[in-house]
């Protein structure tokens, strides 16, 4: 349908627009909204592709979550020293690679086309009957099949708790 | 059914990917070197997801997922080192944080 196309444009040029300001901005305040319209535009593209539980968690807790901790990190600290100074490093030897090595990736798929997917094959089987909406397929997927790695996630979440508090504390 | 092609979404994903390396590499500011990070992770879930939605699987939901919960503790973790670098040296510049050089 060309409503798809025309929202996946729409989300497309918020994500990298969102993107390149992110990474030019002076003032990190300015990268931080900025990077907040880039998250969200992946959100709606999260939500074309129709991963309705991953939009809302995209937007609760990224977004909500660690955007706003970031504002409060980019507040706490003085930023108009470095504002002041020189944005960017003198990497480009390093960052070439990087570009050139993505440009190769995609001029061999483009390339290869449709054959370089062999596993992209559009599935015939859908795990679970259509009646069930997605966040009940993740769950039960989620706690049965995954359900180790969703407890160590919770032990690196404790982990991580403990670890900022000691950090950020003066004193134990 | 989508009528977008999966591939739009990859290239998509891949151009995200190299703006968060970009950023990782030239910006100077640790906020926005961290901001960076969050860009390439980003961009490696929507590739999780553009696959799951093609093989209509809700593994890589699930690894998008699980990416997110170590964003959400890294996030937690480093800036609480922003916070401490800031606080003993005063300055956000990583060229300035180069203790282990000398």
């Amino acid at each position: 349908m060309l409503i798809d196309t025309v929202l996946f444009y729409m989300f497309a040029a918020l994500v990298l627009g969102g993107g390149v300001l992110t990474i030019t901005r002076r003032n990190a305040v300015h990268s931080a909204i900025s990077l907040i319209v880039s998250l969200l535009g992946v959100a709606g593209l999260y939500l074309l592709q129709q991963a309705e539980f991953l939009f809302a968690v995209q937007i609760v807790l990224y977004v909500g979550g660690i955007m706003v901790l970031f504002l409060f990190v980019i507040m706490l600290v003085n930023l108009d020293l470095a504002a002041k100074e020189r944005q960017f490093n003198k990497q480009w030897l390093v960052a070439l690679a990087a570009v050139a090595a993505v440009a190769a990736e995609i001029g061999y798929f483009i390339y290869r086309g449709k054959d370089a997917f062999h596993i992209a094959e559009p599935a015939t089987m859908a795990l679970a009957p259509p009646a069930l909406g997605n966040t009940e397929m993740l769950a039960d997927t989620l706690f049965s099949e995954y359900l180790l790695p969703f407890e160590i996630a919770s032990i690196l979440l404790l982990v991580a708790v403990v670890g900022a508090v000691v950090m950020a504390k003066k004193r134990i | 059914m989508t009528e977008v092609p999966i591939s739009w979404f990859l290239t998509l994903s891949a151009v995200l990917f190299v703006l968060g390396v970009a950023g990782f590499l030239f910006r100077r500011n640790i906020i926005t070197v961290f901001m960076s990070i969050e860009l390439m992770l980003n961009a490696v879930n929507l590739t999780f997801i553009t696959f799951s939605y093609q093989l209509k699987r809700v593994n890589g939901h699930l690894f998008a997922f699980f990416v997110m919960v170590v964003a959400a503790a890294e996030a937690a973790v480093g800036l609480a080192i922003i916070l401490t670098i800031f606080k003993n040296r005063g300055t956000l510049n990583i060229d300035d944080v180069d203790s282990m050089k000398n």
